[in-house]
């Protein structure tokens, strides 16, 4: 699964332009799907359908189940372009100004630009403002600019896997949540047989408004909806607390900011993952939400639920997973619907 | 002028009652059904030439922000809150229209002579502020404009020359230039066009509008910020007056289909009609509710710049009201099916 993250993390895709990651997950899945389609706003729904179980000879005994991760990512927007070139711009999803300064970004053409701060500031000591940065793709004038309004772009940062004695973690940008997506195409590959009409979601405009995984929902009418999303982590130096660890398994979600975990979505969960021997973690995350927010209020409302993976660095160019967090949620995930 | 007749209407949100019928006036002629819905919106139906089997949703918003009487005190001044985003720093002094029968009302100031030192420099709160309507008592304040009152700025529409001044441009510019189109040529899709009600208070009423429509794609024409004022740093202005029409890429409430906002700027450099695109990130339109309806809805905005909304006293530009109009009209005209398809990817 390494080279597939790999191949996810470093394909462009900021909310609303979605489509190069698209293409890239529409190869990865096109042989396995049953049907697959690009609904209104973009995302794509690959469907597997259910088989009737050993013995009852039945079809459609099982539930409708949607999996959603989204294929956004977040990144920034060119606001202004100046005289002499630069770029001004606003954030697309939770970027922090803090995680700017210095780093690159790349647009759809591929072409990439440096992230520079204003030096004449009130206290230079204070991370600031981003109406104090702007980026320069090395263009003189605002006529050569290659660069215009309302271009998007991503950050910049190989994926790398981490050396020595944890070398089961893997750095990149976009962890959030193409490694949601490795999980989904993974999960999909190895399921032979499954009693549910299961619906693989990637979802679009996950980090600005949540808007792909609530309208593809509503067009799904599911019984039941899982969002497979990373988490944040309570075991960096000085942290805010939380009972999540890096590498403990993944995290079945209790509540976020957004929803509360429909019970019969996490005990499934639990459920499968005790059954199995599969380790997991409970998660109760203060700040944040997911698809499973906006997919529960759909129509007349759908048990909804996440499985998470524990990430640090959440929206930073340099996130970081565990290998072993990923292999247990797609584990996880065919346990679930493996079964009746 | 059709925007003069809105511009005057009296319609804060959850009171849009005389827009609505101007609207209905303005356009019953030109559609082939006309309705109110459940919340008050105006939903009028066009039938397209049925060349292109589309459903296409156009909407603009027929509220705009003021005021609503929450007390009456002993002296019989009325107390006011906002309804949708006021900024107080405007209000002392102004001129409003109270209730139905728009009787006019002063927001109390006290005179320059009477200020204590530094107070000048403050800006009153609004619960601070008292709307005096010339009542000598609370029973006859309560009788004039009982509690739920609604009032508006009390600003005369006016040509200025190239520009127009006027209040409620946000978002009666946007109501007429949906109306302008209405009243042309039949397109070869079926058009669906809603006047909505309470946007400014929570885009309610696009986001039944857009329920009952089921569109395949839409519009929300918008009358927007331009901040196009004296800067000294070179940084962006939201829009400026007189650039053309502004298309949103990206606001706080959605991302525009980049295949309407291609169409949109490919018929502009075509034409040579004169269009700009809005600062991203900032602001949020009528778009954000109708693209998260049902199975979700390709969306765009395009709006009239107009300085100084949600002020009592806005201003616009002649030619960039007839250039979204005219925008608006040979885009729509260039949109078919192919516009939305997404070939392999």
């Amino acid at each position: 699964m390494r080279e597939l993250i790999h191949k996810l993390v470093e394909t462009y895709g900021p909310s609303g332009a979605e489509e190069q990651i698209r293409a890239i997950i529409r190869a990865e899945v096109e042989s396995f799907a049953d049907e697959l389609r690009v609904d209104p706003l973009g995302s794509l729904v690959v469907h597997k359908q259910g088989s009737p179980s050993a013995g009852s000879g039945q079809a459609g005994e099982g539930r409708r189940i949607v999996l959603a991760a989204h294929m956004d990512e977040i990144g920034v927007m060119v606001t202004y372009v100046d005289e002499k070139g630069f770029a001004r711009f606003t954030r697309i999803g939770g970027v922090s100004p803090i995680t700017c300064v210095g780093t690159r970004v790349a647009f759809a053409s591929g072409m990439v630009g440096v992230i520079g701060v204003e030096e004449k500031r009130e206290d230079t000591g204070k991370v600031p403002k981003f109406e104090q940065l702007y980026i320069d793709v090395g263009a003189t004038s605002r006529d050569d600019c290659p660069v215009h309004v309302g271009d998007a772009a991503v950050f910049v940062r190989p994926f790398v896997h981490a050396e020595g004695a944890q070398s089961t973690r893997l750095i990149a940008k976009a962890l959030d949540d193409r490694v949601g997506c490795a999980v989904l195409i993974e999960t999909l590959r190895r399921l032979e047989r499954t009693p549910h009409d299961v619906y693989f979601v990637f979802s679009v405009q996950e980090e600005t408004t949540l808007s792909g995984a609530r309208t593809s929902t509503y067009g799904i009418e599911p019984d039941l909806a899982i969002a497979v999303d990373v988490t944040t982590t309570g075991d960096t130096p000085e942290c805010a607390p939380m009972a999540v660890e890096l590498g403990k398994g993944p995290a079945v979600k209790v509540q976020d900011r957004g929803m509360i975990a429909h019970p019969t979505v996490r005990n499934l969960l639990v459920q499968r993952a005790k059954e199995a021997s599969i380790p997991y973690q409970l998660e109760v995350l203060e700040r944040g939400t997911t698809d499973a927010a906006a997919m529960q209020l759909v129509r007349a409302g759908v048990p909804a639920g996440c499985l998470s993976i524990p990430c640090r660095y959440i929206h930073s160019p340099s996130e970081m997973v565990d290998e072993g967090d990923v292999e247990n949620s797609v584990r996880l995930l065919l346990e679930v619907l493996r079964a009746a | 002028m059709i925007l003069k007749q809105l511009s005057e209407a009296f319609g804060v949100s959850g009171n849009e009652g005389d827009v609505r019928s101007i609207v209905l006036d303005a356009v019953r002629e030109h559609v082939d059904e006309v309705k109110v819905d459940a919340l008050g919106n105006v939903l009028a139906f066009k039938r397209g030439t049925g060349r292109q089997r589309m459903r296409v949703m156009l909407a603009a918003h027929m509220d705009e922000v003021g005021l609503m009487v929450v007390g009456h005190d002993k002296d019989g001044f009325l107390q006011a809150r906002a309804v949708g985003g006021i900024d107080p720093r405007l209000l002392p002094g102004t001129l409003l229209q109270v209730g139905s029968g728009h009787i006019p009302g002063v927001i109390g100031v006290k005179p320059i002579h009477l200020l204590e030192k530094g107070e000048g420099e403050k800006v009153p709160k609004l619960e601070g502020l008292v709307v005096d309507v010339g009542a000598k008592s609370k029973d006859e304040a309560m009788k004039l404009a009982p509690l739920g009152t609604y009032a508006t700025f009390a600003t005369r529409f006016c040509e200025l020359g190239p520009t127009v001044s006027g209040k409620a441009f946000d978002d009666r510019a946007g109501c007429a230039v949906l109306v302008e189109l209405l009243r042309g040529e039949r397109f070869r899709f079926d058009l669906h066009a809603a006047f909505t009600v309470q946007e400014e208070v929570g885009l309610r009423g696009a986001r039944v509008a857009a329920y009952a429509i089921e569109p395949d794609c839409a519009f929300a024409l918008e009358g927007t910020i331009a901040d196009d004022m004296p800067r000294d740093k070179d940084v962006s202005p939201t829009t400026e007056l007189g650039q053309g029409p502004a298309i949103t890429v990206m606001d706080r409430s959605f991302i525009a289909d980049r295949r309407l906002v291609r169409l949109l700027t490919s018929t502009a450099e075509e034409l040579g009609i004169p269009c700009q695109i809005k600062q991203p990130g900032i602001g949020g339109t009528d778009a954000g509710a109708i693209h998260l309806t049902r199975e979700g809805v390709p969306s765009v905005t395009v709006a009239v710049p107009c300085r100084y909304i949600h002020s009592p006293v806005a201003l616009l530009s002649l030619d960039d009201f007839n250039n979204a109009v005219r925008l608006m009209r040979e885009s729509l005209s260039r949109l078919t099916r192919c516009t939305l398809e997404r070939g392999r990817n």
